[in-house]
């Protein structure tokens, strides 16, 4: 029954403290009465837009994980037929008349790549996690009634979901959907003759894209703007949760790179459609000789990575705020060295922006200039290496629940070290010379992007889970899911540094065209089947997400993890405006748990007397 | 069938732990909740721990069972000269980053377990501590800071260009394209001709290569595999006609892009014999079964081991299947290859529509038409007492018709004449001069003197002593084909030198 006493501790706080923007004054319930439209659907309601973006997030990671358990079977049962894949895939699987083996166009599964990728990186682990949580919790843990413009946050939404359409239509195309992997370097992704994905599967592509940059713009905008102007009163940037720190940092990211993209994407239209040559020169395809001269694809390279390399971080920061927040909770002590923390993040965005040509260096550019990039690429991991070493220390002394999202946070901080650990070695160019394009890379950027992020996103799911439907998630299956998917993680991916040593090349729809890569069968099954399996651990969250939504345990208190932060003092069922009276007024820093003898005192406790602020 | 076999199990196992969660759930609900969630915690506690010896001994054994696969360990070694470094800084880089990597995953789930939530145990409330943050900046920036400037020692020694100067390099050049490798080799002159992509021709000039640059006229297009001098050193100019591609040698730690309109290069010397490389892995258990699966007396996988190169950046359906075999072979056995190598012009394009000097010479023509008549001589003189190979016909010496005017295009074959008459000062030669049978007997007899005397004039100008030259007409009488034809009368209209003596 302590909780009770909680609850009604937050509200006399509320009430006694709290900073009276006549909410209730002005709105009148005008601005925010809604029917089911406008409530569900073209919602204005941060909360609301966040589960928009979680749930067609969620249906696209399905989407792309499935494309990529049918080309991991090309893969690991290269002579197996796949016939049963018919009825799905169509005229992708062509039927050997004779012996009835069916197997997968190569076109297709070049395809299926490119589509996996461009999937999980932009609608999945961007949309799909810094939209779901910064929406979720920029005004929850602020303190503010909503995002600074509700109107083009639903906006930010709604160009997501055009351009979802529009990338899941090009997917029906008798040509296929684009096919030129997802950075789509040209000259392949600018000539219709180079491949067949890279006609109207290429066009539909860009416009997606481009659509898709309009959202992440808007969001961010929103995002920046309501760190900025809509903190409640005593709510310092340095009582800000790291979380918002994360978010505000991958916004600011979002703004200065994806124009950049978007620019990038404009040259290629215009290359593609109105006979430019910024990218092409000299090129003899399909008997002809084409009249574009004096480009250069590698600037196109430059465009992309000068997003590209922001962009990983653009995944990851969301995903490191999320772990740092679920983690001071569930150990039940402050994130060790919070200003270094946002120090880091602070260090991270910065370098992110001149480290983009590590992806370059075997492209061509002069290789005097990769000095530079070496240099600041391998800087990148100092504040990197920070983090690991404060979660960690986060955890010593610690009073830990070890409950889903714990542990993935826990899992998160692996997967970072293993993945971010093999990016020392990448980013030495003279060893990249060896590795770039090989297996080595797919096994480094999936650990410490793919799955990292992915872990970022699941605490946040679990952790939060409460706030956004008022129900728990089952723990038991939810534990179930992060050791099958911690297992499995690195059954699939671990073994793939050793293909990549070996010299295997990445994209490669077979191994067996050569001597020296083809030996490693049964090391490609063995990844195949790890990779079915953590397939179906993920199902076993979506059921579990699903299902909990209607069936899982009640929430019956405010604050049931017994948090610090400010999403913790709404309603538990909380309507469009968060508090229902005055906001909360913040008096402390967000980590102060097991100070003085004391579980947790919430932000909106006011200094005791004498206490001081300990950061 | 079996893939849907599988699928229904996953999905029975997957509806069981479902059931498994709901029944879970309701136990603990029965149980006491604090309770539950003590005893869940204590677990996972445990699982953490196990996992962290799993995840570890996962580590080490891969890592022993998969050593003989990586490039550099086992019986892999890196088979170019600067190879080796990049693999000695991949380990360096592995001890210290290994050093990281165990003792973070040991501290993370050790804390992990040794912090769980306990009765009675309450949390230390530790927010910061300066001085192990500047400990742990400062340490990892110096590790790093040791391994940028050890990377790019190795990084600015491999890649920058050649020095022009340097004559101590071959020059070949890879051209990418949807889906194969074109490999070039410059030929005598040591230098790449001009390529303009306009002038691309898939049936005759894949490459484009611009033939009025008389540069092309010696190059080679090679097809099956192509050959490297150990030793030596080597820029690959590469580049593409269509899409990117990338030059990708993996035992020889060769990687670059092939672009279109922007060629690229790279700079190694291959260090270990294609033979060598096999004796390396030769009894190693993976190597010594049969390269094909379905001939177990063929060759073992040693025996059948070659250098590859294949494409590392994605160029479309076929990308998977650019492979050329490099051989890496001694300095001799390349020569001979080389020599055994046909210019691309003067087999296929010389004289056709395509060619811009048809019907003039063109001196990579002269120059192979020098060499054949070197070695022919050489042959003649190194066996004096075999005189069958004594006789050797000067093919491309000519007259203006009907006359002994020599024809100003016979100079280059009499200039080799005059070279080896030279080199050899102990040789004389006999000219004949040969008709065929056409027209006047008696006129051709004086034809055929006429125009011996006009090339042993030619000569003697050059400043060989006329003792050493003797001019015979034989007019039609030793036809060395029939007269029926135009071609046989061509072929019996000739000049001959015989090497008299080797001796005077
Ligand atoms: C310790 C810091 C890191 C360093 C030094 C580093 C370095 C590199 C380098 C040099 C490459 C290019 C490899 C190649 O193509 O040859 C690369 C690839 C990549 N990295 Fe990292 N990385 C680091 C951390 C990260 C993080 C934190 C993320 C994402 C969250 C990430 C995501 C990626 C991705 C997605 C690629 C591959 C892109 C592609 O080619 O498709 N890296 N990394
Ligand atoms: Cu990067
Ligand atoms: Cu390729």
């Amino acid at each position: 029954m302590a909780d009770i006493i909680t609850v009604d501790r937050d509200d006399v706080l509320l009430k006694k403290e709290g900073f009276d923007d006549h909410f209730h004054d002005h709105h009148h319930e005008d601005k925010y009465k809604s029917n089911f439209i406008s409530h569900y659907i073209f919602s204005m309601d941060h909360k609301m837009i966040a589960r928009q973006f979680l749930i067609t997030g969620m249906l696209w990671a399905i989407i792309g994980a499935g494309m990529s358990i049918i080309f991991r079977l090309q893969l690991g049962f290269p002579d197996e037929s796949l016939a049963w894949l018919k009825p799905l895939l169509g005229k992708w699987i062509t039927i050997n008349t004779e012996t009835g083996m069916g197997s997968l166009q190569p076109e297709f599964y070049y395809a299926l790549v490119t589509m996996h990728g461009t999937i999980i990186v932009f609608f999945v682990l961007t949309a799909g996690l810094s939209g779901t949580f910064s929406n979720l919790l920029i005004p929850l843990q602020l303190g503010a009634r909503d995002m600074a413009s509700p109107f083009l946050n639903m906006l930010s939404y709604w160009f997501f979901f055009m351009a979802s359409v529009v990338m899941f239509y090009s997917l029906f195309l008798s040509t296929g959907p684009f096919s030129g992997g997802w950075t789509a370097y040209p000259p392949l992704s600018a000539l219709p003759q180079a491949s067949m994905g890279s006609g109207t599967g290429m066009t539909l592509w860009t416009i997606s894209l481009v659509l898709f940059v309009v959202s992440v713009l808007l969001g961010g905008i929103n995002y920046i703007t309501t760190v900025l102007n809509l903190r409640t009163k005593g709510m310092t940037f340095w009582r800000m949760p790291l979380t918002i720190w994360a978010f505000f940092v991958t916004a600011i990211l979002g703004l200065l790179s994806f124009p950049v993209l978007a620019s990038g994407f404009f040259l290629l239209m215009c290359d593609r459609g109105l006979g430019t040559s910024f990218y092409l020169s000299e090129i003899f395809i399909q008997g002809s000789a084409l009249d574009f001269a004096g480009g250069s694809p590698v600037l196109y390279q430059h465009l992309f990575w000068f997003l590209g390399h922001p962009e990983v971080y653009i995944i990851i920061l969301p995903a490191m705020g999320l772990v740092s927040e679920v983690m001071a909770v569930h150990a039940r002590k402050p994130i060790f060295g919070y200003k270094f923390m946002v120090y880091s993040i602070l260090a991270i965005g910065f370098l992110s922006f001149i480290v983009w040509a590590h992806h370059m260096f075997m492209s061509g550019v002069n290789p005097f200039i990769s000095n530079f990039f070496v240099v600041f690429t391998l800087i990148i991991a100092v504040p990197s290496a920070i983090k690991v070493f404060n979660w960690i220390a986060t955890l010593y002394k610690g009073d830990l629940r070890l409950n889903t999202p714990m542990l993935f946070s826990i899992g998160f901080v692996s997967m970072f070290i293993s993945g971010g650990l093999t990016g020392v070695f990448l980013g030495n160019s003279a060893i990249d010379i060896q590795q770039h394009d090989t297996y080595f890379v797919v096994a480094h950027f999936h650990i410490v992007m793919g799955i990292a992020a992915f872990f970022g996103m699941f605490a946040g799911v679990y952790h939060w889970y409460p706030k956004m439907f008022g129900r728990f998630m089952n723990e038991t299956l939810g534990k179930i899911h992060f050791w099958a998917t911690l297992i499995g993680a690195y059954a699939i991916f671990w073994p793939m540094h050793y293909l990549g040593l070996a010299g295997v090349p990445r994209r490669y729809y077979r191994f067996d065209s050569f001597d020296a890569f083809g030996s490693f069968g049964e090391m490609n099954m063995f990844i195949t089947i790890a990779a079915i399996v953590v397939f179906f651990a993920q199902l076993l969250m979506v059921i579990n997400f699903f299902y909990s939504m209607y069936y899982g345990k009640k929430m019956t208190t405010k604050n049931p993890w017994g948090a610090t932060t400010l999403e913790w003092t709404t309603p538990i069922k909380a309507g469009h405006g968060n508090w229902p009276g005055k906001l909360p007024t913040v008096h402390r820093w967000p980590y102060d748990y097991g100070k003085d003898g004391k579980d947790f005192i919430s932000q909106l406790e006011p200094m005791a007397e004498g206490e001081t602020e300990a950061h | 069938m079996t893939a849907l076999v599988i699928l229904l199990i996953l999905v029975l196992v997957v509806i069981i732990l479902i059931q498994v969660g709901k029944v879970n759930e309701l136990a603990s609900k029965i149980r006491g909740e604090e309770e539950a969630e003590q005893q869940s915690n204590n677990r996972t506690a445990l699982f953490c721990l196990l996992f962290l010896i799993g995840f570890m001994i996962y580590c080490v054994y891969t890592g022993f069972i998969y050593k003989d696969i990586v490039l550099w360990y086992g019986p892999h070694i890196s088979a170019s000269e600067h190879g080796g470094r990049i693999d000695h800084l991949f380990n360096v880089t592995l001890f210290w980053t290994g050093i990281v990597f165990v003792l973070t995953h040991v501290l993370l789930f050790w804390f992990s377990y040794k912090y769980r939530s306990q009765k009675g145990v309450n949390q230390a409330y530790i927010t910061h501590n300066n001085t192990i943050e500047y400990l742990w900046t400062g340490i990892p920036a110096l590790v790093l800071v040791y391994l940028v400037a050890a990377g790019l020692d190795v990084w600015n020694d491999v890649m920058p260009d050649v020095d022009p100067n340097d004559d101590d390099y071959i020059e070949i050049e890879a051209v990418g394209q949807q889906y194969q490798w074109e490999i070039r080799y410059p030929g005598e002159d040591g230098k790449l001709g001009t390529r303009n992509y306009k002038l691309i021709d898939p049936a005759t000039n894949n490459i484009g290569m611009d033939f009025t640059d008389e540069k092309t006229h010696d190059d080679l297009i090679i097809s099956g595999d192509f050959y490297l001098p150990v030793g030596q050193k080597v820029r690959v100019r590469i580049t593409s006609k269509d899409v990117l591609h990338n030059f990708y040698l993996p035992h020889h730690r060769v990687k670059m892009d092939a672009i279109p309109g922007l060629p690229t290069y790279f700079i190694f010397t291959p260090s270990i014999l294609t033979a060598d490389y096999r004796k390396r892995l030769k009894g190693h258990p993976d190597w010594e079964v049969p390269a094909e699966a379905d001939e177990p007396d063929g060759p073992k996988r040693w025996e059948a081991f070659d250098y590859e190169l294949a494409c590392a950046e994605l160029c479309g359906k076929g990308h998977y299947s650019m492979r050329r075999v490099l051989k890496v072979v001694s300095q001799r056995e390349y020569d001979q290859w080389l020599k055994d190598q046909k210019s691309f012009y003067l087999t296929n394009i010389r004289n056709t529509e395509g060619d811009p000097f048809k019907g003039q010479l063109v001196k990579a023509e002269i120059a192979s038409r020098s060499k054949d008549f070197l070695a022919a001589v050489e042959q003649a003189v190194s066996t004096p007492e075999d005189v069958s190979d004594d006789l050797i016909n000067l093919e491309h010496v000519f007259y203006q018709t009907g006359s002994a005017q020599l024809r100003d295009d016979s100079k280059y074959e009499l200039d080799n004449v005059v070279s080896v008459l030279n080199k050899y000062k102990t040789v004389a030669i006999e000219l004949g001069g040969h008709t065929d049978s056409t027209g006047n007997a008696g006129a051709n007899q004086v034809l055929s003197q006429s125009r011996a005397e006009s090339v042993r004039n030619y000569l003697i100008q050059k400043g060989i002593p006329a003792t050493r030259l003797q001019a015979v007409g034989f007019g039609p009488e030793k036809p060395v084909d029939t007269n029926d034809t135009d071609e046989g009368r061509q072929n019996n209209r000739r000049t001959e030198m015989r090497i008299l003596t080797n001796n005077i």
